[in-house]
């Protein structure tokens, strides 16, 4: 699969590096290029320096052969827009957002985005943690 | 009307005392607490501190009432993603956006936000207008109609001048809809009216006729 990566932190780099291992063809976008230090020395993929609500930018990163387009940035509203470009301007098949704010993952999930709440994810997660500590010893050193 | 407006910048602070003064209900919603208090100086109770893209925030200033919502911060990531908010969870019946970046007019519209107020475009046109080697200016897009009022000078190289409207042919969907002749005295066309040197023409055009059309009015290529 072809994939797009806008944000290139903790959880995008992670991600691209794996994508990559497993054989897929991996963009991976950010505004500030010393975020690409996050990637490992044998990264397969492409990194380029860009803004992923801008409509060039995304071209120039072969969005048209985008099969999967995934919003990572620490912004909710740029993931969003981005999210809704790649998928409304550029037609990609599949586009994930993340959004920390569930109240915003929720109307957007609706407006056909596929969006996960990373705070929510979390929060339910440490809730169970704490409440069934017998059942879940293992998720907490995960 | 209750219009909400987000962003308390120059622009959304001089709209909001504007829309004050034509005795609408305002509030104007600005993030930063420096800006804000310099705001409600002149706007009072019409300025609120708090972000206008947190479902809480819209909540709590009773957006569901709103008649509308206007966007004018200067990132347009924030201006949709407030308009598509107050319209799919508040229901906020008309949203207007200020687009800071031209390139993002399709999406705005294809999202549905209502009305977009392209910045860049505005002070273009508006610069464009004060140069006399811009002869054809696009002055308003026709929002949903796909044609746009342009501004051409008919200059002394123009093929058309001493020619009737009705023996011109224009361009695709092109139409003249007004002309200024060089009294300043603004014309409605008619078909018998003919052009001359030094006119000025207010069209309606499709943005892909708008070169043909500038050729054939000013007779440059």
């Amino acid at each position: 699969m072809n994939i797009l990566i806008m944000g290139c932190g903790r959880v995008g780099s992670s991600l691209a590096s794996s994508f990559s291992q497993k054989g897929h063809t991996v963009i991976i976008l950010d505004i500030n290029s010393t975020a690409f230090q996050r990637l490992p020395a044998d990264f397969e993929g492409t990194a380029i320096v860009g803004n992923g609500t801008d409509q060039d930018t995304l071209t120039g990163a072969n969005v048209n052969d985008t099969d999967v387009f995934l919003a990572l940035t620490q912004g909710d509203n740029r993931n969003l827009m981005a999210a809704q470009i790649a998928k409304h301007i550029f037609k990609v098949p599949r586009v994930l957002s993340r959004v920390y704010d569930k109240n915003r993952a929720d109307i957007f999930a609706k407006l056909g985005i596929e969006t996960f709440s990373s705070t929510y994810i979390m929060s339910n997660m440490i809730e169970d943690i704490v409440i069934n500590p017998e059942t879940n010893e293992e998720k907490s050193n995960l | 009307m209750y219009i909400i407006v987000v962003g308390g910048g120059k622009i959304g602070f001089a709209l909001s005392q504007s829309l004050l003064l034509n005795g609408h209900e305002v509030l104007c919603i600005e993030q930063d607490a420096q800006r804000n208090s310099i705001n409600s100086k002149s706007l009072g109770s019409a300025s609120f501190i708090g972000d206008g893209c947190e479902v809480s925030v819209l909540d709590k200033i009773g957006a569901s009432r709103a008649d509308a919502l206007i966007a004018t911060t200067g990132d347009d990531q924030d201006n949709l993603i407030t308009c598509q908010i107050a319209k799919h969870k508040f229901g906020v019946p008309k949203t207007i956006a200020q687009i800071n970046n031209p390139q993002n007019r399709d999406i705005f519209r294809i999202l549905g936000v209502d009305a977009t107020v392209n910045i860049t475009e505005v002070i273009m046109s508006q610069i464009v207008q004060e140069m006399p080697e811009h002869p054809l200016v696009p002055v308003l897009s026709l929002q949903g109609t796909g044609q746009e009022l342009c501004h051409v000078d008919i200059t002394t190289n123009s093929s058309v001048i001493g020619k009737q409207l009705n023996q011109i042919e224009l361009p695709g969907l092109s139409r003249i809809a007004l002309i200024i002749d060089k009294n300043r005295e603004v014309k409605i066309p008619s078909d018998t009216m003919i052009l001359r040197s030094g006119d000025e023409i207010i069209a309606v055009t499709r943005p892909e006729d708008e070169e043909n059309l500038r050729i054939l009015l000013t007779g440059d290529n």
